[in-house]
């Protein structure tokens, strides 16, 4: 049982990021003799000894390519990947691991639905309906599908707080519209969307929805079949999994009906030259060999978070985002882009009119990492009038004591601006 | 540990306050676009040349401290500079800010030694030398936008 599960089933069942943070190695570090602040989870989150252990076990007792040795290794590793599917499956609450299909992230499942969904079936003057605080991941798959079929690219615009406007978007849907692609959590703003909403409204019309997951999956419970979408896109590095691993759900009907994404090994059952059959679901869009290590990893970071429980991180998170925007706004200058009702633990803010990036460096020199920029979501800053943000994004390991030293930290950069 | 105050030196903070040649040349000979993708910036730069030297150079943009501190010295250190010259300036505050080696001393640079701290803090090179590639382009009339990519 990790530190993590034991803190978490403590008695009273109250969650102890302290405890959550003696998993995590690199929060040990030091940056400029200060430890280390680490908030920049929506970009990238850091690994537990779990995962990091898992991935050398396979390495050293397991490595093999998967689904054609008879030799032992190959079984071994062909379970242990089958394995992580199977625990990607439980952790969306899909219903057959048939249809979990691993890919490189959360951008590559996105562009497999746009190529082998969307792309057969739009025809000129087809509509597809994404969000004004999409990623760019969750825009250019579909402007190049707009190139590939003529489709159109509508926007559901948002208030001044960050949220989507639904009158809005039920106006959009009509009979062109053929999908509708919106993230679950706003990167740049923290805005957590209405999905059963949008799903609801969008099944009204018929119309198929794809949720980008990227930044939900780390910070709370997914279940796909409550949120009854029809693709869900996630990436293994933001949930405390490797790089280089991520997965789509889709439903199996339309996953079985889809053309293959890629061509290569592993994703046919027989080639010849004038002939070749596809492999089944989910192999037929999993063409050569995929990132193994990757997929065990992730079964790892699965574990991990469902041992420390995600219901117990979302309350950790909230309660924190709470003290951070309080603390944040009791800073003379400061003001926060983004104030959904519902929001993730995600504070993009502003200093007076200092620029992010020398926010930024201060930051760093103090040992808080946040990130700077327009966080691959330009269309979100133009919606404001900004070009970039300062943004701070939480997850479980983080503590009052981080937000601390983050005020501090701006503090100290409008010292050197005074 | 890194020095803040060597990166964001008095001089610095100064023409980030209050920048000079921060303004539109409507009869420019020379205009360039520089964008930084990095972190969304953008600068103009407006040239005017007479005898084959820069006799008025102004930019437009707005960015962080060190790039807007930047462009505006830069406007300072040109203005009456040919071509060459300024593509020679350049060349030495690109050294001084990639912390590579600069022939004789640098004491050439004069106010732009101010930007020597920029080398301990990688990811800000390309902010101080933004207004600069830009600079160059206009002078060279390359057509296309600029980055720093």
């Amino acid at each position: 049982m990790s530190t993590a599960r034991a803190a978490a089933l403590a008695p009273g069942g109250s969650f102890d990021a302290e405890e959550v943070r003696r998993d995590f190695p690199i929060l040990e570090r030091t940056i400029n003799d200060r430890p280390l602040v680490y908030l920049d989870n929506a970009a990238t989150a850091q690994k537990p000894r779990a995962v990091i252990d898992a991935v050398t076990r396979y390495y050293e007792h397991t490595n093999a390519n998967i689904h054609r040795g008879v030799h032992r290794l190959s079984v071994e590793a062909t379970e242990a990947y089958e394995r992580a599917r199977g625990k990607v499956q439980r952790f969306l609450g899909a219903r057959r691991p048939e249809e979990i299909i691993f890919t490189r992230s959360a951008t590559e499942a996105i562009n497999l639905v746009a190529q082998a969904y969307a792309r057969p079936k739009l025809e000129p003057g087809d509509e597809i309906v994404i969000s004004a605080m999409e990623h760019h991941s969750n825009i250019v798959p579909w402007q190049l599908v707009r190139e590939q079929t003529g489709a159109i690219l509508r926007v559901i615009p948002i208030n001044d707080d960050g949220e989507l406007l639904l009158d809005e978007f039920a106006r959009l849907l009509g009979p062109k519209t053929k999908l509708v692609a919106v993230t679950h959590i706003s990167n740049a703003l923290g805005t957590v969307n209405p999905v059963h909403d949008i799903v609801e409204l969008a099944h009204r019309h018929g119309v198929p929805v794809l949720i980008d997951g990227a930044q939900a999956a780390p910070h709370m419970p997914i279940d796909v079949s409550a949120i009854d979408c029809d693709f869900y896109a996630i990436t293994g590095h933001k949930m405390f999994g490797p790089v280089g691993i991520g997965a789509l759900w889709g439903r199996y009907d339309l996953l079985n009906a889809m053309p293959p994404y890629q061509g290569g090994g592993e994703m046919i059952l027989s080639v010849t030259f004038d002939h070749t059959t596809w492999n089944h679901v989910p192999h037929k869009f999993e063409a050569g060999t995929p990132a193994i290590a990757g997929a065990v990893g992730l079964g790892a970071a699965i574990d991990y978070l469902d041992g420390v429980g995600l219901d117990r991180v979302a309350d950790h998170e909230r309660a924190l985002l709470a003290y951070a925007t309080e603390k944040l706004l009791s800073r003379p200058g400061v003001r926060i882009i983004g104030t959904a009702r519902d929001k993730a633990a995600v504070l993009s803010f502003l200093v007076d009119d200092i620029h992010p990036h020398d926010i930024g460096t201060i930051l760093d020199q103090e040992g808080v990492a946040v990130r700077t920029g327009h966080h691959c979501a330009q269309p979100v800053m133009e919606r404001f009038g900004i070009t970039a943000t300062a943004r701070a994004s939480l997850a479980l390991y983080n503590t009052r004591a981080d937000i601390d030293r983050l005020a501090a930290g701006i503090d100290r950069v409008r010292e050197v601006f005074a | 540990m890194f020095d803040l105050g060597e990166l964001y030196q008095q001089l610095i903070l100064d023409h980030n306050r209050s920048p000079r040649n921060r303004r539109r040349i409507e009869a420019a000979d020379r205009t360039a676009q520089g964008y930084n993708p990095l972190c969304g910036d953008r600068v103009t730069v407006y040239v005017t040349i007479r005898d084959g030297v820069v006799e008025d150079v102004a930019f437009e943009g707005s960015g962080c401290a060190i790039s807007t501190a930047a462009a505006s010295m830069m406007t300072e250190q040109v203005k009456g500079k040919t071509a060459e010259e300024a593509a020679a300036i350049f060349d030495r505050f690109h050294r001084l800010v990639a912390g590579e080696p600069l022939e004789g001393n640098g004491s050439e640079l004069g106010k732009l030694e101010a930007f020597a701290g920029v080398r301990q803090f990688p990811a800000r090179v390309k902010c101080a030398t933004l207004a600069w590639h830009t600079l160059k382009a206009a002078l060279e009339s390359t057509p296309d936008l600029v980055t720093t990519e």
